[in-house]
């Protein structure tokens, strides 16, 4: 299990693309929105946290079909189902290893981003930890599209197709916390349906997406 | 240690390609899998190496037992020679690295990446892993494909060390391995026949 | 006739729909044109909404069907997992299409009544929403079925998207009710008495909602049926290249 998890890290690092991309993606979005809707401090400021949201949701998307498609083309995906870890491990620590690779920067880079767009100073700290809770299951749910559409041919829109939909609760919730954090409301019904949300996907979905995987390999 | 297939059918794409096909392999046994193009080598070899379910029939396997190899090596073309067989070392629970590269061949080129490597050494790895894994039965895909003369004496004494170490290999080649002990298995006779409408038991039967 | 899973078999399935599909379709059409007519042209005009109201017998049957087509999909679904009976699955396919028809229909009635009474084509409210995300999902599971081409990965894969689905269909519906108070009423038709509608509105109502549940069934009847001729096709076809 940790030499899967080492060996995507390291795949993701030697390949380019796995950290980077998404990274760029969030900040060329954080920069083309003000663009888009003028520079008004308080529009802005009113925007920040569906924007970066939105943009983390975006970015997470754009890494996924990358999860199982690599495995499926070398046929490692064959061999990893043949071999005697379970699939269900085996698809859990491909999650982590989205997240640790997409997931992670993001968190790491919203503050930043969030001067951009002008977002309130109460509201910083929200936007980390709903991000940091978010996440995880944003890269669960994908992983789970990313097994759904792994054997097909022009996989990568459908999977965004399959996967946006599944995202709508993470997303409400999560730009929930960090508005009313900026308004300075209670945060803490979202916040706990935001944790609920990624604790039970991490639960389930691997299994529903090991028991897909066996269903495409066949 | 043994294999035991009783009556299996296997189908591809909801076509029975195979039936009625029955087996007994013990330690120390090679089976060579013979048949043209689409008779269903890989297919049998997929659904006993239980990557897919069969039509019909029972296959009998010790658990863990499989190594499976298919057309394609499963490497990472970043990662070097010794990294891609250390992962599944370590995933099949260390296997010995050093020796399995000594055994096929791949000494010196344990730090290139695997992108760097010719399509015959690529297979000499994708082999080589096998020995990493520990698993006493090899189910191999056309191993010796792209691989030359040397490499196919190589590959059937790594074989033969198998065998004689009281392991089991079923393996799927066109060419003559060299492995005279080996039982040969043609599959042509065992081509499953169109059932006749309102016959048979499959799915799609019930749709004539 | 001992069993209804009798009725699985496709041949079985094709021999009973052959005369079931028309009384059905023939009962849905009697049922809807009576409940449309007499909805549209022998109820009083609301008193504050006016004639505007009468769109109420399009909007709450196309509604309900909407939801319902997604649950009769699941429990379709589910049987196919379980029991693996071929005909369930084309059947949850069938209805696919005829569920997103359904929540569009809903969406646009809801359109045009919104625009006089609340001024506006359409508002972020929570059931708006949520109806707007049932066809995001309609559309993805839709989408996943035309991309498959091997009919029984294509009916396991759906079937493990609808499971899911469902999950995050409801969760998406909390979201959308904790993410915004509405404009629009409650549920308008209750069945505890002395409530908000009119048995001079329930009557036909309900007769309209009865006439759109027979043209799903019959539309689904219909489409399941394509599908097994369909199947039947590939099947006639693999069996070809076998001999």
């Amino acid at each position: 299990m940790i030499a899967l998890l080492t060996r995507d890290l390291r795949l993701a690092i030697r390949a380019g693309g796995g950290f980077g991309l998404g990274l760029a993606f969030f900040l060329i979005l954080a920069v083309l929105v003000p663009l888009g809707v003028g520079p008004e401090p308080a529009v802005l400021a009113a925007i920040a946290p569906g924007v970066l949201w939105v943009g983390a949701l975006l970015a997470c998307l754009l890494s996924l079909d990358r999860i199982f498609a690599l495995d499926w083309e070398d046929g490692s995906l064959d061999l990893l189902a043949t071999a005697p870890i379970p699939l269900e491990g085996v698809v859990s620590i491909k999650a982590l290893a989205h997240w640790i690779t997409t997931g992670l920067p993001l968190v790491l880079a919203a503050p930043l981003l969030g001067v951009l767009l002008n977002l309130p100073g109460e509201a910083f700290g929200w936007l980390v930890l709903s991000l940091l809770l978010g996440t995880p299951a944003l890269s669960v749910i994908g992983t789970f599209g990313a097994a759904l559409t792994v054997g097909l041919k022009r996989g990568g829109l459908l999977l965004s197709l399959l996967v946006l939909p599944l995202y709508i609760p993470t997303l409400v919730f999560g730009a929930e916390v960090v508005t009313r954090g900026a308004a300075g409301l209670p945060v803490q019904t979202a916040l706990l349906l935001l944790a609920g949300i990624t604790a039970g996907s991490v639960a389930i979905l691997p299994f529903a997406s090991a028991a897909v995987i066996r269903i495409n390999l066949r | 240690m043994e294999i035991r297939v009783d009556n299996l059918a296997v189908a591809r794409g909801g076509v029975p390609l195979l039936e009625a096909l029955s087996l007994h392999l013990t330690a120390g046994q090679a089976l060579i899998l013979r048949g043209p193009n689409g008779s269903g080598k890989t297919t049998l070899l997929r659904t006993l190496a239980g990557l897919q379910p069969p039509l019909a029939g029972s296959v009998d396997l010790p658990p863990d037992a499989i190594a499976y190899a298919a057309h394609a090596d499963g490497l990472k073309a970043t990662l070097s020679v010794r990294e891609n067989l250390a992962f599944w070392a370590a995933i099949y629970g260390g296997g010995d690295v050093e020796g399995a590269m000594a055994r096929m061949n791949l000494r010196d080129l344990a730090d290139r990446a695997a992108l760097n490597l010719s399509a015959g050494q690529k297979r000499r790895l994708g082999l080589a892993r096998l020995l990493v894994t520990g698993r006493p039965v090899w189910m191999l895909d056309e191993p010796t494909v792209s691989l030359d003369a040397a490499s196919v004496a190589l590959f059937a004494d790594v074989v033969r060390a198998h065998l004689a170490a009281g392991g089991l290999a079923l393996i799927a080649t066109h060419i003559d391995l060299g492995l005279p002990e080996a039982q040969m298995l043609d599959l042509t006779p065992f081509k499953a026949r169109a059932p006749a409408p309102g016959q048979g038991d499959g799915f799609d039967e019930a749709f004539l | 006739m001992s069993s209804f899973w009798e009725y699985a078999n496709p041949r079985r399935f094709m021999r009973t729909t052959d005369w079931l599909l028309p009384v059905v379709a023939a009962a849905a059409l009697v049922v809807t044109a009576t409940g449309l007519i007499w909805g549209f042209f022998f109820t009083p005009d609301d008193f504050r909404q006016g004639s505007t109201v009468k769109i109420i017998f399009l909007h709450v049957p196309s509604a309900l069907m909407a939801i319902n087509a997604w649950i009769m999909m699941l429990v379709a679904s589910l049987i196919w997992v379980v029991r693996r009976h071929h005909v369930s699955a084309l059947a949850a396919k069938a209805a696919a299409p005829v569920g997103m028809v359904m929540t569009m229909i809903a969406l646009f009635t809801g359109a045009v009544w919104g625009q006089p009474m609340w001024g506006t084509w359409w508002a972020w409210d929570p059931r708006l929403t949520s109806f707007l995300i049932l066809f995001l999902f309609y559309l993805g599971y839709i989408a996943l079925w035309s991309a498959i081409e091997d009919p029984d990965t294509g009916a396991d894969l759906t079937a493990v998207l609808c499971l899911v689905g469902t999950v995050f269909a409801l969760l998406s519906r909390y979201a959308a009710f904790f993410w915004s108070q509405g404009l629009h009423q409650g549920a308008s038709l209750s069945l505890a008495p002395g409530t908000r509608v009119d048995w001079a509105y329930k009557a036909p109502l309900y007769v309209s909602m009865t006439g759109f549940a027979l043209i799903f069934v019959a539309l689904v009847l219909a489409g399941t049926r394509t599908e097994i001729r369909a199947r039947r096709m590939q099947a006639l076809v693999a069996r070809e290249r076998m001999t």
